[in-house]
């Protein structure tokens, strides 16, 4: 209860944020979380993918947090993790989950809402 | 009605059990869920799955130590507290105690992308956290079938369910995980594929737009178990399975006998009325006064003090005071100082099986000393006749374990039915009693005989009974060569007898008064007698007086002449007197 409480303001706080920015810039600010589970290769792989693709197609407007979930069981719950790797998409708007090792490039793409380019 | 067969051979070492604290359930699995293990349970929407998983929890936290996770992928934790609140659950002071630990796990396809392999290490890492943070030793995961609908590859789904379910018993907590029932597999998902030590199957059927729940345990690995579908109870205590045990025949019998109520009933059982704890069953055609019978008992009972339990399917309790209230049997009291409890249904609200869960859950409540049910006929009817003949054995031999005694009454609508014999029930009742309605010289009369009555030396005459202003009187038996006399035909009986007594006594008194007569006649006689007697004997008194005054006076003239004489001759004087007296 508690957990989701607290989501709940973080989400409107960071929509507030979020709006703010949206208006200082064009292309809005990506605001990613990583949730891993340890340094397995499926970890390893996904944390790649998902630099390389950030990288490409979000640079100097991303912020992306690793989160080791073995560390830090606690952000699990609160982030409604269940399968390993996640992805959240927490800004911007609206939130998505992408789970698996981020291999299918194209489904993240379309899972943050990026264009491709070119 | 356990597969309770021992094997021979060396002490087995039994498997240790989770007690579930749902009362009935842990006696079908002997003790409880396996511990250290997981339990499928398994059932349609609105079975009772989620509940029997938090009382799972909450009994395990409160009676048995346990603190317990409940990992909802369903219901939110609001919505659990809400839910479970009205049974008298605060789930959030057991969270707070530590006893508890609620994580909602939300798994919606809408927002979840898949990019690749994956696997559900963060569900584990969640389980782990919340088992950890409580030292939890149960786990409850509803549904966890849910992950289904929100991942699409159920390849690597099903690969980590399985490993899921081995990591539980690794870390020794008992596990339910619910399921919804599938078509052609169990589970919609073929859940029982990786949980193989218990199987418990929730069923909600609906026969003849009667709902019944059911509860079986379908299989137990390492344990006995009973494998019958048991009825189950939803009320506002929780689940209860009942009625659970069917004892067998074991029980110990009492030879302590109770009153019928009805005296001179009493005197036709051996005197002495029924046996405690015995199942006695009251059969009449309609307006035998079958239930002035059942309250007549309670009647008896009450004012022994015994607590008594009187569940009527036919009449409200009100109406059942009043109508006895006009046979002289006042039950208001009885039920004012709580010794009678009547508790009134009808016997289409429910079908048979949770009519006597129900009987059952109010027995085990109160424990009382006698048990009316009236009429038995109203649940027989609800039922199939096997069904009827598995429930009722399992009712009276939880009655009988109670050493308490039941009285049935039994509706017969036809008056060539002598006995309820064709009623599988028959061959588990002690004492029958049949009421029958005698018809003869236009008029209908009630009748009374013992069919039977095991242990004892009973009448075995028909015997006629009224209801009357003071309860139920068995009236003398009049027989006549062709048979028993009844109604008016046993007053003209009676009239009859009383004439010739009548006359009897009549000449009796004749013979008196004529004895008396001849008596006073005998007696004038004497009388008669006596006088003439007597004045013959005052005559002869007389006579003899003056013959002795004459006899003096000659006596004396004697002597005179002697004097004159002076003669001194004693033997003169002597012989003289003899010859006075010869001539007397």
């Amino acid at each position: 209860m508690a957990n989701r409480e607290n989501r709940n303001t973080k989400d409107r706080d960071s929509t507030a944020d979020a709006f703010e920015l949206a208006l200082e810039e064009t292309d809005a600010r990506y605001v990613l979380r990583l949730y891993v589970t340890g340094m397995t290769p499926r970890s390893q792989k996904a944390i790649e993918s998902i630099k390389e693709i950030s990288e490409e197609h979000l640079a100097g407007r991303y912020d992306l947090e690793v989160i080791d979930i073995y560390q830090q069981p606690e952000r699990a719950q609160e982030a409604q993790v269940v399968a390993t790797p996640t992805l959240i998409k927490q800004l911007p708007l609206p939130l998505r989950k992408l789970i698996g090792d981020m291999s299918d490039k194209d489904r993240v793409l379309v899972g943050l809402g990026v264009q491709k380019k070119e | 009605m356990y597969d309770t067969e021992q094997s021979p051979g060396p002490a087995r070492i039994e498997l240790p059990k989770s007690p579930t604290g749902i009362q009935g359930l842990d006696e079908i699995t002997l003790g409880g869920l396996p511990g250290g293990r997981t339990t499928l349970v398994v059932g349609r929407a609105g079975s009772g799955k989620t509940l029997l998983g938090m009382e799972f929890l909450v009994h395990g936290a409160l009676e048995f130590g346990e603190p317990g996770v409940f990992v909802s992928f369903e219901e939110t934790p609001g919505d659990l507290v809400e839910n479970v609140a009205s049974l008298g659950y605060d789930l959030n002071d057991l969270c707070e105690r530590n006893l508890l630990a609620i994580d909602h796990v939300e798994v919606s396809r809408s927002d979840i992308i898949e990019t690749g392999e994956f696997d559900l290490e963060g569900l584990f890492i969640r389980l782990g956290y919340a088992i950890d943070s409580i030292g939890a030793k149960r786990i409850v995961l509803d549904t966890i079938e849910s992950l289904f609908s929100g991942l699409t590859n159920t390849g690597i789904l099903r690969a980590e369910l399985r490993r899921l379910f081995f990591w539980l018993k690794d870390r020794g907590v008992t596990a339910v995980v619910t399921g919804e029932s599938g078509e052609a597999t169990m589970t919609r998902h073929g859940l029982e594929e990786y949980i193989s030590d218990c199987v418990i199957l929730l069923d909600h059927r609906v026969d003849d737009e009667i709902s019944t729940r059911r509860l079986r345990v379908v299989k137990y690995r390492g344990s006995v178990h009973g494998t019958n579908e048991y009825p189950f109870l939803i009320d506002e205590t929780g689940i209860s399975v009942l009625p659970i045990t069917s004892t067998g025949l074991s029980h110990t019998v009492s030879s302590e006998r109770i009153s019928s109520g009805v005296e001179r009933l009493d005197a036709m059982l051996d005197g002495e009325g029924f046996y405690r704890g015995s199942t006695i069953m009251v059969a009449g055609t309609p307006g035998t006064g079958k239930t002035s019978f059942g309250a007549s008992f309670v009647n008896a009972a009450s004012l022994r003090g015994e607590k008594c339990l009187y569940f009527s399917f036919e009449e409200s309790s009100d109406q059942i005071v009043r109508n006895m209230q006009s046979i002289g049997i006042d039950l208001a009291p009885h039920i004012e100082s709580g010794l009678l409890e009547i508790h009134s249904s009808r016997p289409t609200m429910y079908g048979l099986e949770m009519h006597l869960v129900m009987l059952l859950k109010q027995i085990r409540e109160r424990q009382p000393g006698v048990v009316v049910i009236d009429p038995l006929t109203d649940l027989i009817a609800i039922g199939s006749t096997k069904d009827v003949k598995v429930m009722l054995t399992r009712l009276i031999d939880y009655l009988k374990t109670n050493r308490i005694t039941a009285l049935f009454t039994h509706l017969i609508h036809t008056r060539e039915e002598m006995a309820p014999s064709d009623l599988a029930v028959s061959s588990l009742i002690d004492t029958l009693i049949q009421l029958q309605d005698i018809e003869s010289a236009g008029e209908r009369n009630r009748g009374l005989y013992v069919l039977k009555s095991r242990g004892m030396g009973h009448s075995n005459q028909i015997r006629e009974y009224r209801i009357t202003a003071s309860g139920i009187q068995l009236i003398d038996v009049y027989v006549g060569p062709a048979g028993m006399f009844m109604g008016t035909a046993r007053l003209m009986q009676e009239a009859k007898e009383r004439a010739e007594a009548q006359a009897r006594d009549e000449e009796i008194a004749a013979r008196q008064r004529e004895l008396e007569l001849e008596r006073n006649a005998l007696e004038a006689r004497i009388a008669a007698l006596q006088n003439e007697f007597a004045s013959r004997e005052e005559e002869s008194q007389r006579m003899i007086e003056a013959e002795s005054r004459r006899q003096k006076m000659i006596d004396a003239g004697t002597r005179a002449i002697e004097r004159l004489r002076k003669a001194d001759d004693d033997k003169k004087v002597q012989a003289t007197r003899g010859e006075t007296g010869v001539e007397r």
